[in-house]
């Protein structure tokens, strides 16, 4: 593969052809926030916080699926970027009902970690107190539709990783929801594999497993990365 | 209003396959011909949620398991399309429906006063249906007959030039058969 | 098929043709009028007359003037009679012999007809759309036998380029450079969409031209898909247009039939197939990776940009998107050459173009006229200013991607340009009157409304920001809004338009942005004084 060299906020590095400005900034050590991105599993460029600027470019484009391009010289970090990027948080901490104090994601939770680093202090929108439901009917898991972000990332997990194509979005716009099958109680589902991976995939509290308290609620998504990468490359012969 | 994907004038495919559904319902049995003419291809979801609502006026979950099935996809990918699209309906709708085309044209000429005197007629809101399942209130997007503002579409028939006064008119035809 | 076949369906057709034709409006306009029902009884006081050896009664698609359907003009009388009911047959007949009549009748020679110029609608009206025949007798797919047996796909690519023909779904995109892309793009399986999924409230030329002159379509995207190397075509229409959706099927069946699409078309080795996909009502899948995902079967969310459709779109493949409109173009250039296109409109923006007039305004209906003309004549000369004695408030361009244009920039000459600085955009051709008792806060609200609503709820900007700007529009209506609201309205509408994922969020704040810069005191005056002291500027210092 070739490489490209480009700057990422001033510094000159290069990468292989075909990588994402993501994957490129990363491995440079630099941190552009994301949200729906999930090693592992494809990128859609859904929740616009990877957003950077190129120059020659008018528009805005998500780094994670923004390939790298010889000679390109991108922005992350600038003032404007920063700005988008705290109203957009503001947004969905106003779209649902986010309240860390008695969420199973608190401290571990990547939307309240970006508010942080972000600098999101407080919230200038009225917020919409939807009432959305919780699915308790499941065995081992639970999803409260009330802190669910619509990042997608538990749909491409179940069907990208597991195969079970349990999850998906159904309705469209604000009203869109996370689904079991034919919207039934998850517990219903005849589809679900119970392998928990869709859990280990939600950025907020929005999925947990049963039981688990805020101090236990830490997720190993190397392992996502992990089965991806042992698949493509046959590491892993049976 | 309803639309009609099959060509009228080409002869009728002969049933190939048996009815599968367990409830005999021969309707199923329909539907299946006409994936099999789609060769039960998964990129034809809509047009086969287009021919069961045809056939069942609305798309309840035994239909779109059924389809699932036939079609090999997942039921959450059939139900998200569903429900992605506002012309699928999984409610049953009442025995006339009154459809307020609130388009740009319509509406400046006054399609939400048409709209109101409706709901506050058959107490129902836009999208509904009332209790005795006569009459459901739908609003369209745009159908596109702007030069006639404000058109409403009567059981599929679009009528031109509406107030409030002429779509209470023909409401009350309806209440009253 | 071959060229003679065609000169000798021409010929057939001419000599076959009546001293008296009279052509009956069958578009879905005059259609809900009851236009069916005249065109029946016209039928029976012809036979009645004894003159069925004289006068044809021809079906025909949109005559323009839909306001005043059913519309029946009579050839070569040229007498346009309006409002024509069931009961009038027998007097039309009386009136084209000569005789008196109290059946009302237009002026055919009116500003709104004489400032017209025809080349997407030229056959609208005049052909019958449920025959090929007509549609041949009017030199119809000539120019897609002259494209195969003449040119090779290269120089069809560099003709459109030469004409100047940009697309004519909204973004303006210039047609000949996205033919290049796609016949460059490496792929032996390649897809030519039509986009009819004309979603914008107000905006009918796609249905009317489908309705009226399907062929031309047809035509358009043959020779397109020569030209980019593809063999399979999709139609993408609205559930909402049966009418135009049954029109397409009967088209592509007689078009079938007569070997004009699929294999071997005029004794070449081109083959070419169109099918139709229906809609199901989202307007976001007039988003051109939206549609296709739904084409695909998918929920219609649109997805990044690059890559684009022109490298890798339908299935993967590489895929030319174009508006009807735009394809309905394709023949006459081909027909008439790549100058003569070039030779209308403006510097920039070739041809002409078509809208449908539609709201506060005296005649409603369909009008086509040169890039270039001043909203004023499309207005006030072409459609008669406001009814009732009003007065023209604004006109909206571009549906809820659009603006509103106030009446003091009436002059602003129709172009993308023009349109594009006065913060609204040509769009697909809605074109909406608006008098002074539009309140332009409301039609704010409404095409806000209109974007929440639709959008497909992928990306956060727009779904989530939709709502909250209908939130504040709302709030500004009720009289609860302080100008702190208005100034977080104003960011969000900055905010959205930049970081939204496809045209939809893109273009969501637009209305609100242009009612804000022309008719800002109509929020102001809706303003309640802050409480907490004039705080606004303090938000502005906090975000920056």
């Amino acid at each position: 593969m070739a490489a490209k060299t480009l700057t990422i906020d001033g510094k000159q590095i290069s990468a292989e052809e075909g990588a994402s400005v993501l994957q490129a900034a990363s491995e440079a050590g630099i941190t552009i926030p994301t949200l729906c991105h999930l090693e592992g599993v494809y990128d859609v460029g859904a929740c616009r916080l990877c957003l950077i600027e190129v120059k020659g470019i008018p528009k805005l484009l998500p780094a994670c699926t923004t390939k790298v391009a010889e000679g390109m010289e991108v922005s992350t970090d600038s003032e404007r970027l920063r700005k988008y990027r705290r109203m957009t948080l503001e947004l969905l901490f106003a779209e649902r009902n986010h309240v860390c104090a008695v969420c199973v994601a608190n401290g571990h939770c990547e939307l309240q970690t970006l508010a942080y680093s972000l600098g999101m202090d407080h919230v200038r929108y009225d917020y919409n107190f939807p009432k959305w439901g919780v699915d308790t009917t499941h065995r081992l898991f639970g999803m409260d539709h009330n802190r669910c972000i619509l990042c997608a990332r538990c749909v491409r997990t179940c069907w990208h990783v597991e195969g079970a194509g349990t999850k998906n979005v159904a309705g469209r716009g604000s009203k869109s929801k996370i689904i079991s099958d034919l919207n039934q109680p998850w517990g219903h589902s005849e589809s679900c594999t119970e392998c928990g991976k869709c859990v280990m995939s939600c950025p907020t509290g929005a999925l947990f497993r049963k039981g688990s308290t805020v101090g236990e609620s830490e997720r190993d998504r190397t392992k996502l990365e992990f089965i991806v990468t042992a698949r493509e490359k046959k590491q892993w012969n049976a | 209003m309803s639309v009609n994907l099959t060509n009228p004038e080409q002869p009728p495919v002969k049933p190939v396959a048996e009815a599968k559904h367990p409830s005999g319902d021969k309707r199923f049995k329909i539907l299946e011909v006409h994936m099999k003419k789609l060769q039960f291809k998964q990129d034809a979801l809509i047009e086969v949620l287009h021919k069961a609502q045809e056939l069942f006026g609305y798309l309840e979950d035994d239909v779109l398991l059924f389809i699932s099935a036939k079609l090999k996809l997942p039921p959450s990918r059939v139900y998200g399309v569903a429900t992605f699209y506002h012309f699928f309906t999984l409610k049953p709708k009442g025995e006339h429906t009154c459809v307020v085309c609130m388009g740009t044209a319509c509406y400046v000429k006054g399609a939400d006063k048409v709209v109101e005197a409706v709901q506050n007629q058959l107490k129902i809101r836009a999208g509904e249906t009332t209790t005795d399942n006569k009459v459901s209130l739908l609003t369209a997007r745009c159908i596109g007959a702007c030069g006639i503002a404000p058109a409403v579409v009567y059981d599929g028939t679009v009528i031109p030039r509406q107030t409030p006064e002429s779509a209470m008119e023909q409401i009350n035809k309806w209440v009253q058969s | 098929m071959t060229l003679n076949d065609l000169f000798q369906i021409k010929e057939t057709e001419l000599f076959a043709r009546k001293k008296i034709v009279l052509r009956c409006c069958m578009a879905a306009g005059c259609m809900s009028s009851n236009s069916k029902g005249v065109k029946e009884q016209l039928e029976k006081a012809v036979i009645d007359a004894g003159l069925q050896n004289d006068i044809e009664v021809r079906g025909v698609g949109c005559m323009k003037l839909c306001c005043e359907g059913p519309l029946v003009q009579a050839d070569p009388q040229e007498a346009l009679f309006v409002k024509v009911t069931e009961k009038n047959a027998p007097s039309i007949l009386t009136a084209i012999k000569g005789g008196k009549t109290d059946v009302t009748q237009a002026d055919p020679h009116s500003a709104f007809f004489t400032k017209q110029l025809s080349i997407v609608l030229a056959n609208s009206g005049v052909v019958d759309p449920e025959r090929i025949e007509s549609y041949i007798t009017q030199d119809g797919y000539q120019a897609l036998h002259d494209v195969l047996t003449e040119m090779t796909p290269k120089d069809v690519v560099e003709t459109m380029v030469k004409s100047g023909l940009r697309g004519r779904g909204g973004a303006g995109f210039p047609t000949g450079i996205k033919w290049g892309t796609v016949a460059k793009s490496p792929g032996a399986k390649k897809y030519v969409i039509c986009n009819a999924d004309e979603g914008d409230p107000g905006a009918f030329m796609d249905r009317s031209v489908l309705e009226s002159d399907p062929h031309s379509v047809l035509e358009g995207m043959a020779i397109a898909a020569y030209a980019v190397g593809a063999d399979q075509g999709f139609i993408y229409v609205r559930a909402e247009y049966p009418l135009a959706i049954a029109r397409l099927q009967t088209a592509i069946k007689q078009a079938k039939i007569m070997g004009l699409l699929g294999a071997g078309i005029f004794e070449t080795p081109f083959h070419f197939n169109v099918d139709i996909r229906i809609g199901a009502g989202a307007f976001v899948c007039g988003e051109e990776t939206a549609l296709m995902m739904s084409v695909e079967g998918k929920r219609g969310t649109p997805r990044p940009r690059p890559p684009f459709p022109a490298e890798s779109g339908l299935f993967g493949c590489p895929t030319l998107l174009n508006n009807v409109e735009t394809f309905a173009n394709v023949p006459a250039i081909y027909r008439n050459g790549a100058e003569w296109f070039a030779n209308i409109g403006t510097e920039k923006s070739k041809g002409t173009k078509v809208f449908a007039l539609a709201g506060k305004i005296k005649n409603t209906g369909l009008i086509e006229v040169p890039m270039g003309t001043p909203l004023r004549t499309i207005v006030e000369e072409m459609g008669g200013g406001a009814p009732d004695g009003g007065q023209i408030k604004a006109v909206q361009t571009g549906g809820p991607s659009g603006g509103c244009i106030p009446a003091e920039h009436l002059d602003t000459p129709v172009d993308y340009e023009s349109l594009g600085k006065l913060g609204s955009i040509m769009g697909s051709g809605g074109m909406i009157v608006m008098d002074e008792s539009t309140r332009m806060v409301d039609v704010a609200r409404f095409f806000m409304e209109f974007c929440m609503d639709e959008s497909c709820g992928k990306c956060i900007p727009c779904r989530a920001g939709t709502v909250q700007m209908h939130n504040l529009l709302e709030k500004i209506l009720q009289r609860k809004a302080t100008a702190r609201d208005l100034a977080l309205l104003e960011e969000l509408c900055d905010m959205v338009r930049n970081t939204s994922l496809c045209g939809l969020g893109q273009t969501a704040p637009n209305p609100t942005l242009s009612t804000l810069r022309f008719f800002r005191n109509e929020y102001e005056a809706l303003l309640q004084p802050d409480a907490h002291g004039p705080r606004s500027t303090q938000t502005e210092t906090t975000t920056k």
